[in-house]
């Protein structure tokens, strides 16, 4: 009866995750709709603690406010622009946690009567496995975003036999335990060559491909939470992995489209430009027109309709604040502004809004590049900032280009174009970009913040 | 055997409903998602619970600790950053 009781817990806890993730349908419904989530997490935690098998409390005590501690201090802590780096940590974390969780279970079930199933005994490799994979690549991804490790692609001749081996060798192990159960160390052993896989995996993922293997590792920990669920045969466990892995996989794909790359080229660090550089001086030489803040003024002063581009580059200025008072001048004015935001723009899918939105830009301005791409003829001023490849022309025009066929921002039909950006360098793709060059573009070379709010002031001086 | 299948018919399911579900989450909110769905990812913690509650061995109830240490970051830190930034989202 009590196990009964516990199992509804269960399913009800299940329901409410599955409510939560409709609810973020909407920036409307998705506080509620969070708490739901946290709701369904605390019905699951409270009908745990009454399992009969529990005979003491004090280490789950423990282990409870200490996470909760660090989980708070980190949540409260943490900086939005820092938020790639957050999520990549928490994947980690749910990778490592489903690893504890499968080891124990494996070392308990020992005591038990009986032999583990051969259900338990492969999802508890397969749960090590993946989530060794999870924790110690997040650490990568983490390192790489934070700045810790060079964020270039690091790869051996080799790597993708030498990974493949490592699966396999893990996969062996696996039902090496399945055939021998209580021979644990093959579990160690899997985390062991998982923990070289972890490395030898993301390690070669570049700088401008980390939306892709943070949503990737989000997937994989929700693999690995589903693989546990198969060991302790618990069906929430089994849901809620299934629902983070598959979110994951959604968002790996529309990162994937959105820079039109394959996974493969993502994840082996192929793909990225070699030896155009060289062409710059003949896409830029004599055709740049450079401007002061005072002359963007006189552009915006007669202007109707604004589109802001934020790239990467605002996120690293911290230029939200300025852009949304700059906006605000504007649109007191009269003026219509709104946001493209490209889907790979910043660290993480949906990295840009959530800046935007702390600098108070109202949700429904941040519009998506399918739905603003038809705008741009009637767009009086475009005004990219910090964002490069994502409006960069040759995708549609050069198909010998590394980035031919990425669906770009058509910011080049604007009427007039500003760029911000501190130099001519060029972006992830390391190739020039003719937008600074056209007729209808004006660079404008600063710093993001610095530069918009001298535009601002020059604005209010006029 | 009847167990497992079960468990599968239930695993197929829940990612043709992850799929339907996060596939209608606009691009604006996709950081909450993959926040939020970290936190729901932090559900290990009711096996970590039952380890460092049931206590068969030290190896175990150590193991069971450790995870309830990393599944609660999970689920406290996952929620609570989620609802920090679901709350700067703002109409008009």
């Amino acid at each position: 009866m009590r196990e009964a009781i516990i199992n509804l817990a269960y399913i009800l806890a299940a329901t409410l995750f599955i409510l939560g993730l409709k609810g973020l349908s909407h920036p409307r419904t998705a506080v509620r709709a969070n708490l739901q989530g946290a709701l369904g997490m605390l019905i699951a935690i409270v009908a745990t603690l009454v399992d009969r098998h529990i005979v003491g409390f004090k280490l789950i005590l423990l282990g409870g406010v200490v996470g909760s501690g660090l989980g708070a201090a980190f949540a409260l802590r943490a900086k939005m622009t820092g938020m790639p780096q957050m999520v990549a940590l928490l994947n980690g974390f749910g990778g490592l946690a489903s690893v504890l969780v499968a080891g124990a279970a494996i070392h308990e079930a020992l005591h038990l009567p009986g032999d583990p199933s051969l259900q338990m005994t492969i999802a508890t490799g397969l749960s090590g496995l993946i989530g060794v994979v999870t924790w110690w690549g997040s650490l990568v991804a983490w390192a790489k975003l934070e700045g810790v490790m060079s964020e270039k692609s690091v790869a051996f001749p080799g790597q993708q036999v030498f990974n493949g081996l490592l699966l396999l060798a893990a996969l062996a192990l696996t039902a090496m335990l399945a055939h021998s159960p209580y021979d644990i160390e093959y579990y160690w052993l899997i985390c062991g060559i998982a923990t070289i896989l972890g490395f030898t995996l993301i390690l070669p993922v570049g700088g401008a491909d980390m939306p892709v293997v943070i949503a990737l590792l989000n997937s994989y920990s929700g693999m690995a939470g589903a693989a546990t669920g198969f060991v302790l045969n618990n069906y929430a466990l089994i849901i809620a992995g299934s629902l983070v892995g598959s979110s994951g996989i959604i968002l790996t794909n529309i990162m994937c489209k959105a820079m039109n790359r394959s996974l493969a080229n993502v994840m082996t660090g192929k793909g990225t430009a070699a030896g155009a550089a060289a062409r710059a001086e003949d896409v830029y030489a004599g055709r740049i027109k450079s401007v002061q803040a005072e002359e963007v003024a006189m552009i915006f002063d007669g202007a109707q309709y604004v589109v802001i581009v934020p790239g990467y580059g605002m996120a690293v200025a911290q230029a939200q604040h300025a852009v949304a008072q700059l906006a605000a001048f504007l649109e007191a004015r009269g003026c219509t502004v709104e946001y493209a935001i490209h889907p790979v723009a910043g660290r993480m899918p949906g990295h840009m809004n959530v800046l935007l939105a702390e600098a108070n830009v109202p949700y429904d301005k941040m519009k998506e590049m399918d739905e603003i791409n038809p705008s741009f003829a009637q767009v009086d001023v475009a005004l990219v900032i910090g964002a490069n490849d994502v409006v960069n022309p040759v995708a549609r025009t050069d198909p010998k280009s590394p980035i031919a066929g990425m669906p770009i921002l058509d910011v080049d039909k604007a009427k007039t174009v500003i760029v911000m950006k501190r130099s001519l360098s060029p972006g992830f793709a390391g190739i020039p970009n003719p937008l600074f060059a056209a007729d209808n573009t004006l660079m404008y070379f600063a710093d993001g913040k610095q530069g918009v709010l001298e535009i601002l002031n020059a604005l209010k001086q006029s | 055997m009847e167990i497992f299948v079960i468990a599968l018919t239930i695993l197929v399911l829940a990612n043709f409903l992850g799929f339907e579900v996060i596939s209608k989450v606009p691009p604006t909110l996709h950081t909450p998602l993959m926040s939020g769905s970290n936190a729901i990812s932090g559900i290990t913690i009711i096996g970590a619970i039952l380890s460092a509650g049931s206590q068969h061995t030290t190896l175990t109830a150590v193991l069971g600790t450790a995870a309830v240490v990393f599944a609660m970051i999970n689920v406290v830190g996952g929620f609570l950053v989620t609802h920090r930034m679901l709350r700067m989202f703002k109409r008009k």
